[in-house]
């Protein structure tokens, strides 16, 4: 109970200092309507539904990038990772506190980018919405492991990206297959089980990250 | 409540701390001086629990809930009011009484009245009374301050000799100063760094 009383505390803050900088939610929306503006006057009209799928997945991908490398800002810019560090909670809740705050603002982006997305090129299955709310766990529990890594090295804008994208292959491939096959129930079940699994890890060994 | 032997801190190949022992006591006051590059940060960062040491050992008698520590950045989210900032650090160190040790702490430090502004709209000395309200919120048994009197005005520093004279014997304190003079009277030890 006190550990989610503490990821609760910690997510409010993350929460908070997003609506009053507003830098991280504003950034990702508009990067992914206009990635699907461009890429509706650039593929071919009639073009398929695999290519279609395809490019939302990569969207979502590099918009939930966009929040990643945000995610650990103000900790970095006001050195305040020393003050939650030395909190006695457990570390791993900090680490669940950034990745519920950037889980909301990615799912907070995709609820505008979705219709969008739908509206430009082939309407939108309901399992393709499924399989996005799981990847976009696995997506913000692995980025935002990632993403606190990344912060204490000199390359960070450099490293999230080429640490994170090889983990989001998996995901990549969970996501597409549940959005042009009959019967996604196979895939979805996949990306239950990346989450779970890669979830459980960056849990454990958060607090390596951290310390020193 | 603190020992250190042989105590040592690299990065590198650049050697920071080299045979360091300590025995600080419940209850000392124990100020560490020395000149800029002497070690004094890493030192309290690996009294604090914040860093390791690469020689020696050292054990504190206390756990992370029982620690204070004043770094040179004050550790408080600048676009958070004061407030918020103590609230969330409340919550996460389980302060019974939250928002009465808040509020007493705020008005102490003389900053009731601006308790909901942004920290970023805060002078530099007014953030260090904040981050000195962080550092006392949860009644810590061991307190580690680094340069406690940093742009502190005469007021500010008048308070924190105050706090520091209420807290002497009840409470451990290992703080860095360059100004070891000013808290020479409660002092009970002294570590020189070269």
């Amino acid at each position: 109970m006190n550990y989610v009383y503490d990821v609760g505390a910690l997510a409010r803050k993350d929460l908070l200092l997003e609506l009053r900088a507003r830098d991280t939610l504003p950034a990702m929306l508009l990067f992914v309507v206009a990635t699907f503006v461009v890429f509706h006057f650039a593929l071919p009209a009639h073009s398929s539904q695999l290519a279609a799928s395809g490019l939302l997945w990569v969207a979502i991908i590099f918009t939930a990038l966009l929040g990643l490398g945000r995610a650990f800002v103000p900790e970095r810019e006001q050195r305040t990772l020393d003050g939650l560090v030395l909190a006695p909670c457990d570390r791993s809740a900090i680490w669940l506190a950034k990745a519920i705050a950037t889980f909301a603002f990615l799912a907070a982006a995709e609820v505008v980018a979705l219709p969008v997305f739908a509206l430009f090129f082939h309407g939108l299955h309901p399992a393709t919405v499924g399989a996005v709310a799981l990847a976009d766990v696995g997506i913000c529990t692995v980025g935002t492991f990632l993403g606190a890594m990344a912060v204490a090295t000199r390359a960070r804008d450099l490293l999230l990206p080429l640490l994170f994208l090889p983990l989001a292959i998996p995901i990549v491939v969970g996501g597409v297959g549940a959005s042009v096959v009959s019967a996604p129930g196979r895939y979805l079940a996949f990306l239950v089980l990346y989450d779970a699994v890669f979830g459980l890890l960056c849990w454990a060994a958060f607090e390596y990250v951290v310390t020193e | 409540m603190l020992t250190a032997r042989k105590l040592g801190k690299r990065y590198g190949d650049k050697r920071v701390l080299r045979g360091i022992d300590l025995d600080v006591a419940l209850g000392d006051v124990a100020v560490v001086t020395g000149p800029n590059g002497s070690g004094k940060t890493t030192l309290l960062r690996i009294c604090a629990g914040l860093a390791l040491p690469t020689d020696g050992e050292i054990s504190v008698d206390v756990t992370r809930a029982g620690i204070g520590y004043l770094a040179h950045e004050p550790l408080v989210y600048r676009e958070l009011t004061a407030l918020e900032n103590l609230e969330m650090y409340g919550r996460l160190y389980r302060v019974a009484e939250r928002r009465e040790r808040i509020g007493m702490l705020l008005e102490r430090f003389g900053l009731w009245e601006v308790r909901h502004d942004r920290v970023a709209s805060y002078s530099r000395g007014m953030t260090q009374r904040l981050a000195l309200c962080r550092v006392l919120l949860h009644d810590p048994q061991l307190l580690v301050l680094d340069e406690p009197f940093t742009a502190l005005d005469e007021a500010g520093a008048a308070l924190l000799d105050a706090q520091l004279a209420e807290l002497r014997g009840e409470r451990t304190l290992l703080v860095s100063t360059h100004e070891p003079d000013r808290i020479a009277p409660l002092t009970t030890m002294r570590l020189a760094l070269t």
